[in-house]
């Protein structure tokens, strides 16, 4: 292997080719070494082998060692269900959220749903009015998919005027992805019959604020689908337990939880989170209306604020990218600030609206750096700069904010968030 | 290329609605009058306002009690969302965001306040309460005067300034 060739950087920064770490030799020449060492060496047993284990456990739990990788919460002051828990994306790989880190957007609390007593109706312009329970819907003929949820208002420090100095988790940490399983709305909503004038429906929670909103109908016969199961298991209380509307792609306001009623309309009905919160205010003095698609975003995990480097050398830098319109079909990061791009290797398998972990590798040599990733779907559309999402859209919009997201490593390792 | 990729989605959502045909049907038909008590929803036109009625001098009152302590005296100034005495335009820097700058329909005040409203104790006003207390909102705005009665006729009528404020960002399929 041609090491000098293999490590010649691809882009400015010490960028190299994304599929280095795929090939063999580099990494396993140092393991070859070491079980030559080990093969003289006296025999000896980790100290975890020395007693029985631990017992089985009905429902089982990260590491002790593993304490600080939390949701950070932040609640209004008068009322602790008001607020929000953000995914600490900076602490996890891979692409799926674990059930207890997956973030939490909720207007007032979790609320305690006995899934024997909660019922779902669908109402409005239809031929049959219907009410199904937990034990019918259980019952019907359910799919799986994977898809990312993200807040409308995720990221929206980046408005700011000074870059957040704070864990990525904590900026970008109002979206995660699970599989998501359950009943097509299509199936129930052709139980009901549609009537001929039939074009929005208005869906209800059944939490404390019970909230609504309003979604196109032509979106939810499309693929929305009514969610029982989140990885695998009964959907978490703090996800919508019993039951929760997906909505691929689209803002996580449409997503709604504990979802109890759809009324089938002609309009939207013009709920407090579509007209005053969840759109857009413009430099114009006109606001974006029902923007609902999540565009194509992308976010270097690792490293990011918070890390810190502490060698010189060869490193993979990680991070995630997910559209609502459809699949990434690339993700190119630079490590100049944006001047010059190499491609990351995406993780298979890349699904449509979808957290897709991509990975490069990097070799840093103490040199001050900004690091960037930007997101392409499968549209064409391009991850915009922050600069260029603020000439189109000022720093009102407080919601969908997706630019691209620089990391600058000082010459100590240090990191923290610039504008670039 | 491009033609065996459509052909095969056009199987596929061919065998989606023959299997969409076939459903369990376990759904119980809804009554009129459980539809009526689960359904809250009121639109801009005034479908779904209730009966009762109120005037800001009774809905002063109310908001004194249940809703200063988050929202402020005269509806600004406090921990929760500011709803009215605005200082600046939209296109200000900063922009003030009330139900008399921004918001673009009347309705929606009571919608939310009564589906939502007060975040400690929800659905425990009345609805001449929550006329009352939308009534003393709009006025506090500068929308209407401090004796003009809403009502499920009156409300919907009430001019909002930002009415023609947004632009839908959706295009249905079909159009």
């Amino acid at each position: 292997m041609n090491l000098g060739h293999d490590l010649t950087p691809v882009a400015a920064g010490g960028l190299l080719d994304r599929r280095l770490f795929l090939k063999q030799g580099l990494a396993f020449s140092a393991v070859v070494l070491s079980a030559d060492a080990l093969a003289t060496a006296e025999h000896m047993r980790p100290e975890s082998s020395k007693t029985a284990g631990e017992a089985f456990s009905n429902y089982g739990l990260p590491s002790k060692y593993e304490r600080e990788t939390i949701r950070w919460t932040v609640a209004n002051s008068n009322a602790d269900g008001n607020g929000v828990a953000w995914t600490p994306l900076q602490d996890l790989e891979g692409s799926i959220t674990p059930n207890g880190l997956h973030f939490e957007r909720h207007h007032n609390g979790v609320p305690d749903i006995d899934p024997q007593q909660h019922q779902l109706l669908i109402h409005g312009l239809v031929n049959k009015a219907l009410i199904f329970n937990l034990e019918q819907l259980l019952q019907y003929p359910m799919l799986s998919r994977m898809c990312f949820i993200e807040c409308g208002g995720n990221s929206n420090a980046g408005w700011r005027t000074e870059p957040i100095q704070t864990k990525l988790g904590y900026f970008h940490g109002m979206v995660s992805c699970s599989e998501w399983t359950g009943v097509p709305l299509r199936l129930l909503l052709n139980e009901a019959k549609l009537k001929g004038r039939a074009k929005w429906l208005v869906a209800e929670g059944a939490d404390a604020s019970l909230m609504n909103v309003s979604l196109p109908l032509d979106k939810a016969l499309k693929d929305c689908f009514i969610a029982l199961y989140q990885n695998g298991e009964r959907i978490r209380p703090e996800n919508g337990y019993p039951l929760r509307l997906i909505v691929p792609g689209w803002e996580g306001v449409v997503n709604v939880k504990w979802l109890r009623r759809l009324h089938i309309t002609n309009r939207p009905v013009m709920a407090r989170n579509e007209t005053s919160k969840y759109t857009e205010l413009m430099p114009s003095g006109t606001a974006r209306q029902f923007t609902f698609v999540m565009e194509a975003k992308s976010v270097i995990t690792k490293p990011s604020f918070g890390h810190k480097l502490t060698r010189h050398g060869l490193y993979q830098i990680s991070g995630l990218a997910w559209s609502g319109r459809g699949k990434i079909k690339a993700v190119e990061v630079s490590a100049d600030g944006g001047k010059t791009w190499a491609l990351a290797e995406l993780q298979t398998p890349v699904l449509s609206q979808c957290f897709t972990r991509f990975r490069i590798p990097w070799q840093w040599q103490g040199e001050t750096v900004i690091l960037q990733s930007r997101a392409i779907d499968e549209t064409g559309y391009v991850q915009p700069t922050r600069a260029a999402l603020v000439a189109q859209r000022g720093t009102h919009g407080y919601f969908h904010y997706n630019a691209i997201v620089s990391w600058k490593i000082a010459t100590n390792g240090e990191i923290s968030h610039v504008y670039a | 290329m491009y033609m065996r990729k459509s052909l095969s989605i056009g199987l596929l959502l061919c065998s989606t609605i023959i299997y969409a045909d076939k459903t369990p049907e376990l759904g119980v038909p809804a009554s009129k009058h459980l539809i009526q008590q689960w359904n809250l929803d009121i639109f801009p036109d005034g479908e779904g306002l209730p009966t009762g009625k109120g005037t800001a001098v009774y809905g002063k009152k109310v908001y004194q009690k249940h809703c200063l302590s988050c929202h402020g005296a005269n509806g600004t100034g406090a921990s929760a969302d500011e709803l009215a005495g605005a200082r600046h335009n939209l296109t200000d820097n900063p922009p003030d965001k009330t139900i008399g700058t921004y918001w673009p329909y009347a309705t929606t005040v009571f919608d939310f306040t009564r589906r939502s409203m007060p975040l400690n104790n929800p659905g425990s006003l009345n609805n001449s309460q929550l006329y009352a207390v939308t009534a003393y909102l709009l006025y506090l705005n500068q929308l209407i005067g401090k004796d003009e009665i809403m009502d499920a006729e009156t409300l919907p009528q009430v001019k909002m300034p930002n009415r023609a404020g947004f632009i839908s960002q959706y295009k249905f399929s079909a159009d």
